[in-house]
């Protein structure tokens, strides 16, 4: 970081996630002073965790350059299959949570290689995955979720410990910190440096010596992952319903897009991310509070979000960098192939 | 950036699209004829026509936005207000057919304008400004209307069942629009203006294009298209139906769009290949229909289809063929059709700004 640290992270859409959440609670605490409770609280922990995790993975791939449009049916198609292998037997609980993750790599590994090596623009390939999932799992189960969760399943998505006087601490808060604490250290590593040179200029980072199809690849097993693990908390919070993760996708991008992280890529940081889906988790209890229509919260999450990526566009395409548009496909002047 | 070898003549994009198509019926019916059955029979086709009417509509329109390297997620909200508001005019009275359908394209007109003018004026990316528009379309929607409202004239509804021969009149409509479509983009300025601007629109400002006003021209194209479909709604329907929009038109027809060989990042492409890309899909719906496949199988086989189809495309998506002469690569510029990066000159690299 060589300009002023403070600078650049507010420059970067944290300090307008932050002012949003911080005027969100002061308006909640108003409406509803009980709200401030640390038992509350930490209950809207519990809620939001799931939405901060895919957040933080669908960080990864945008900043690449990248969408994943897959992670609302793959969040329904895990919990699902816990359901259906589970059946309700404490002694599968490991095993299962083992072969999940497994699945969620799978996923990962082909959205990123249809990308990268077969040239499908990532909007079309996860399109295709979110077909492919919502299909396959219905067609697997009869139509119908079946089987059962167990009570060690569901347990890091609603239980926690007890705290005494503040109350039940949720395991998701601890697994949601550890998520944000691992993906702010990748960051911070090469990996994460790699990551958004890719994602700001791919034929830039090609010659210097990145693989790119690589890296891509890595952002989308790291989404399916996170959607895997965001799937254990809901599964265990909501339970298993056929509509477990419809449109989460684009919760997931709108909380990331609120985050201050440019769509195309290469710019932003994954806590704005990740706070950004605490400002739409808190958005949303907002709209409880003040008793709002559940048919209309829609309108004012629309407004929210075309607002903070217009109050953005001036310092995002304007005064650091010339526009977006037509730099994603430019390549330089005639030059050799990359080697390597 | 491979060169194609010299001495072939290169074959388009579109060519291939109706490639795919002809050898899909192929496939179909041979797979039908060896049930018994036969695939190209009177009813098969009308359905399969019938299907590519409402989701051609919706998709001629998405290439326009596509092209000028835009998006319109609303597309699927648009049809459903455009449904809602011609039926409630309408309300059953055949002098009222002119005004409902005016009325509705009208507000469907209004909506692109919207869109546009977000895109454009606050500079918000067309992924985010749409999908908010939808939301907020969603939002009157689910708290103004809680079922199908207004009543369509019998005279309206011909336009839904009406058929030449074995032409369905909202398909013969769709092919007359999808003329119209190609008419703007090979002969008219505003066309060129749209490749200029999907193709870079920096370099498009540069030389004189209004490249602001091309996007709302091609976004409010788009919802006048998507309020046509909805038309066709309420046409088929006999009323107004907010539900429609979760049918998933707006992802459908991004998909036919790139099925058909535009390019999803602009500049490149071309209506008759949407046209194809909306018949490969109906006739897969068709042939999944005929041959009973069971429907969650279907999502699956589609959404592999859609996949395997683009990646097959995506070796020549640098295609010279498919953008217009004035665009094209080669020229003085030798073999590389990538355009020339614009040149570098505020200097700060994203990497410096957020490390």
């Amino acid at each position: 970081m060589k300009g002023n640290p403070l600078r650049s992270v507010l420059s970067g859409g944290t300090a307008t996630a932050a002012a949003l959440l911080v005027l969100i609670f002061a308006v909640v605490f108003v409406i509803n002073p009980s709200f401030a409770e640390p038992s509350s609280m930490l209950a809207f922990v519990k809620k939001a965790a799931p939405l901060v995790i895919l957040a933080a993975g669908q960080y990864f791939v945008i900043a690449s350059g990248e969408f994943d449009l897959s992670v609302g049916s793959l969040v329904g198609a895990q919990v699902v299959i816990a359901a259906k292998l589970l059946d309700g037997e404490d002694s599968r609980t490991v095993p299962v949570l083992f072969l999940m993750l497994v699945f969620g790599l799978l996923v990962g590994v082909v959205n990123g290689l249809v990308t990268t090596l077969l040239r499908v623009p990532s909007f079309i390939t996860t399109l295709g995955m979110m077909l492919v999932l919502y299909g396959a799992i219905r067609l697997w189960t009869g139509g119908a979720p079946t089987g059962a969760l167990t009570e060690a399943f569901r347990q890091p998505g609603r239980g926690g410990i007890d705290a005494g006087a503040i109350g039940l601490v949720p395991w998701s808060l601890f697994v949601m910190l550890a998520v944000g604490a691992l993906a702010v250290l990748l960051m911070r590593s090469p990996f994460g440096r790699t990551l958004l040179a890719v994602g700001d200029n791919p034929v830039a980072a090609s010659f210097s010596g990145i693989r790119v199809a690589l890296v891509r690849t890595g952002a989308f097993v790291l989404s399916s992952l996170l959607a895997t693990v965001a799937a254990i908390l809901i599964g265990g919070y909501a339970g298993v319903t056929a509509q477990v993760g419809t449109g989460l996708e684009f919760v997931a991008i709108t909380a990331v897009v609120l985050g201050g992280v440019a769509l195309g890529g290469g710019k932003g940081f994954v806590s704005a991310a990740m706070g950004g889906a605490i400002v739409l988790e808190a958005l949303f209890t907002l709209f409880n509070q003040l008793g709002l229509p559940s048919t209309a919260r829609p309108a004012v999450q629309g407004v929210i979000i075309i607002a903070a990526v217009a109050l953005a566009a001036p310092q995002l395409s304007g005064t650091r960098r010339p526009p977006r548009r037509g730099t994603a496909t430019a390549a330089p002047v005639p030059t050799p192939e990359p080697v390597g | 950036m491979r060169v194609a070898s010299p001495g072939l003549p290169r074959v388009g994009t579109t060519a291939i699209v109706y490639a795919a198509l002809v050898a899909l019926l192929v496939i179909s019916t041979a797979l039908v004829a060896a049930r018994g059955g036969s695939f190209l029979s009177q009813a098969n086709t009308v359905d399969m026509l019938t299907r590519s009417s409402l989701l051609g509509f919706v998709a001629i329109g998405q290439t326009l936005v596509i092209l000028c390297r835009s998006l319109d997620l609303s597309v699927g909200y648009v049809m459903a207000l455009s449904s809602l508001v011609a039926a409630t005019t309408m309300n059953g009275d055949p002098n009222r057919i002119v005004l409902g359908a005016g009325a509705a394209l009208g507000v469907s007109a209004l909506v692109g304008l919207v869109n546009g003018l977000v895109i454009t004026g606050l500079k918000v990316n067309a992924f985010i400004a749409t999908l908010g528009t939808g939301l907020l379309l969603k939002a009157y929607l689910d708290t103004r209307y809680k079922g199908p409202s207004g009543a369509v004239p019998e005279a309206f509804q011909l336009f839904g069942y009406m058929r030449i021969a074995i032409v369905p009149l909202s398909t013969a409509v769709m092919l007359v629009l999808a003329v119209l479509g190609w008419i703007l983009l090979q002969r008219t300025r505003v066309g060129y203006h749209m490749f200029a601007v999907g193709g870079n629109d920096e370099v498009a400002r540069l030389s004189g294009v209004r490249t602001g006003r091309t996007v709302i021209t091609a976004h409010v194209l788009c919802s006048v298209m998507a309020g046509v479909a909805g038309l066709l709604i309420a046409a088929r329907f006999g009323t107004g139906s907010a539900q429609v929009y979760s049918l998933g038109y707006d992802l459908d027809s991004i998909a036919a769009v790139v099925l058909g060989g535009t390019l999803l990042l602009g500049g490149r492409g071309s209506v008759a290949g949407t046209v194809g890309g909306v018949l490969i899909l109906a006739t897969l719906d068709t042939a999944f229909n005929v041959l009973q496949v069971d429907p969650f199988f279907k999502d699956v086989l589609r959404g592999a289809i859609i996949v395997v189809a683009v990646a097959l495309y995506a070796r020549r998506q640098i295609d010279p063929t498919s953008s217009r002469a004035r665009f094209r690569g080669g020229g003085g510029h030798g073999p590389d059709p990538v355009p020339a990066a614009p040149p570098p000159r505020t200097g700060t690299t994203k990497a410096e700004v957020t490390s």
